[in-house]
């Protein structure tokens, strides 16, 4: 049976994630996040379902437990936000050539360098464009609500393994902290040792007499035969573009304006349509919920009988960069945004539709 | 005229002293002629073989010369980024209690860049075991310093010898560690002479057997000899690794049961 909650948006994603049947949670501490883990030490989910839970010495180490976890075909997450999200930069990259699945959560919050604790989207490139070195994609999952926080914790989980693919939910602050109800699912059993045998094979379990040994690795000094495997990872990718778009449309029906945002700005882009709407601008929202894959080709549809577009993000303009190779760099887009933790009002998202996109 | 002796004969079961370990692959090991990694690799997989822990074993490979050990070991493994070696070990070991788990790593990756995973596996008291090659150079990238490299000992970046002044000095993490409540056994061993592969393959094992104890850390150093990054034959490494390496990292129990040895 479902069960209905109310929530901080760091508190269901941790909930949801003993709930989806995790096996493993290796965090560190860090504003607006810190939640997550002081959720999971309050639950000890380690005496109910077994679930480990552990506060590593870094999110260095955290994210190298979760390689650890992963690579025996666990299912493993972290979270963190902004300036330990980039510190986890060198393992993603590793689990991502690896081809391991695992679920990272960000709360992101404003930077560059300390920046600050207040909400912030500005680690949009970080999340979608690869992050790490090397060429390799996350998927990008973008929670609007604390309800979404949840059922992505599930999602997030099953996409990685359905991939071998890290996974992210790039969340930020306001989601993260805010509390709402939120619906949860029912306890889900956690995979048995046999199930994580038949689930994934490659899993270092331990070399039995029927298999060859298992190895878990991002190298191979064979030039020829790594350019291989990028292009196997490049396919998988291209693979995931084709299979798991996702996004919403609101009020899109017969909108000659929209704007494109995602998480906070989303919300707050539904408060300026109505007051866009009171004052008769046919205005709707295009909120993009996989980051990458972006929903490049539904947007580029539904932009066809539009007079233009605003981006509006929590950042300097990130995801513009997104819409502008979606609808082509000769259409009416333009970028709104605050920066450094400032959360913009309704009334300045809708001015700026006003100023930059109509009467632009 | 002497009679010739067939291959074939040679080859009979009673005249057999050494079999390879099936825990050990046929792959071409990619460490130079003389150096200490081989033998290391070769203990530990008789040790597995021998505890009949094929099918528990999981081992965890650094970033180094031994970067690829997982070619050569017969055992389910995984490569890990450079130091963080004991943080995958952790998770493998917490999600999977009943498993033989150890690192495999050398002096840059475990005393350098893992640092700071080293020791707070260490202090936490994890349950597997770290086996520690140390022979007090950068071998990989071509004979950089170490964090064990000792005073005065040249490297391509402390080409005159380490100066502690400026280079700062060696760090005896195997010592640390041992001051550390998580660790349940410390020593430290060498390769370089039969009697010392046995020392070190007993040491192994008894490291192995603790790790079912539950009790922490079991931690083997061995002291290794790298005779193209010192720049000797491999016979000068070893008798420059007994006179100069040993008195500065002594070889022997530093840890039983818990308890620092006297």
């Amino acid at each position: 049976m479902k069960e209905l909650r109310l929530m901080k948006g760091n508190e269901a994603v941790a909930e949801a994630a003993i709930r989806a049947g995790a096996d493993g949670y290796f965090g560190y501490p860090i504003t607006p996040q810190s939640e997550v883990l002081e959720y999971l030490m309050t639950e000890k989910p380690y005496e109910k379902t077994g679930m480990v839970v552990l506060q590593a010495e870094s999110e260095i180490a955290a994210i190298n437990m979760v390689y650890g976890g992963a690579s025996c075909g666990k299912k493993v997450m972290t979270s963190s936000s902004s300036p330990g999200i980039s510190l986890k930069q060198e393992g993603l990259s590793y689990i991502a050539g690896a081809e391991l699945p695992c679920l990272v959560v960000n709360v992101v919050r404003g930077g560059p360098g300390l920046g600050t604790i207040q909400p912030s989207q500005s680690d949009y490139f970080q999340a979608t464009k690869g992050g790490g070195h090397g060429d390799y994609r996350l998927i990008v999952l973008a929670p609007a609500s604390v309800q979404e926080m949840a059922d992505f914790a599930k999602l997030g989980f099953e996409l990685a393994f359905k991939y071998r693919n890290p996974v992210m939910i790039l969340s930020d602050g306001a989601i993260g902290q805010m509390m709402e109800k939120v619906e949860l699912e029912e306890q889900k059993p956690r995979w048995t040792d046999e199930e994580i045998v038949e689930i994934s094979p490659w899993a270092t379990t331990g070399k039995t007499p029927d298999r060859e040994r298992n190895i878990i690795t991002s190298l191979d000094l064979d030039s020829h035969r790594h350019e291989k495997h990028n292009e196997k990872l490049q396919a998988k990718y291209k693979k995931i573009q084709e299979n798991e778009v996702r996004y919403e449309k609101i009020h899109c029906d017969d909108a000659e304006y929209i704007f494109v945002a995602y998480g906070t700005s989303a919300r707050i882009c539904q408060k300026s349509i109505e007051l866009g709407r009171k004052k008769g601008i046919k205005i709707g929202l295009f909120r993009p919920i996989t980051l990458f894959p972006y929903p490049s080709n539904a947007l580029r549809e539904l932009s066809q009988g539009l007079k233009g577009i605003l981006s509006v993000e929590m950042n300097a303009g990130q995801m513009i960069e997104d819409i502008k190779l979606s609808v082509g760099t000769t259409f009416n887009v333009e970028h709104f945004g605050r920066m450094g933790g400032v959360i913009p009002t309704p009334n300045e998202v809708l001015e700026a539709l006003e100023q930059k996109i109509i009467g632009g | 005229m002497e009679e010739k002796i067939s291959i074939e004969e040679i080859r009979k079961e009673e005249n057999l002293v050494f079999v390879k370990t099936k825990l050990l692959t046929d792959k071409s090991l990619s460490y130079c002629p003389g150096c200490g990694h081989g033998v290391a690799h070769r203990i530990t997989m008789e040790v597995i073989e021998e505890m009949d822990l094929w099918a528990d074993a999981i081992g965890v490979a650094p970033v180094g010369c031994s970067v690829l050990a997982y070619e050569f070991m017969n055992i389910d493994m995984q490569q890990a980024a450079h130091g963080r070696a004991p943080a995958l070990a952790t998770a493998i070991k917490r999600l999977m209690p009943n498993k033989l788990v150890f690192t495999y790593q050398g002096d840059g990756d475990l005393a350098a860049i893992g640092t700071a995973e080293t020791i707070h596996a260490c202090n936490r008291g994890e349950n597997f075991t770290i086996i520690f090659i140390n022979n007090g150079i950068y071998g990989m990238t071509g004979g950089q310093m170490a964090p064990t490299t000792i005073p005065g000992m040249k490297s391509s970046t402390s080409p005159y010898g380490r100066d502690v002044k400026i280079m700062g000095n060696p760090l005896k993490i195997t010592e640390l560690v041992a001051t550390l409540p998580g660790t349940y056994s410390v020593s430290r061993h060498s390769v370089h002479t039969p009697g010392n592969v046995r020392k070190a393959k007993k040491a192994i094992r008894k490291a192995f057997e603790n790790q079912k104890l539950e009790r922490g850390v079991s931690f083997v150093e061995i002291v290794s000899n790298c005779n193209s990054g010192w720049k000797m034959t491999p016979n000068d490494s070893n008798i420059w690794m007994e006179e100069n390496m040993f008195p500065y990292f002594p070889l022997g129990d530093i840890k039983v049961d818990g308890e620092l040895v006297k």
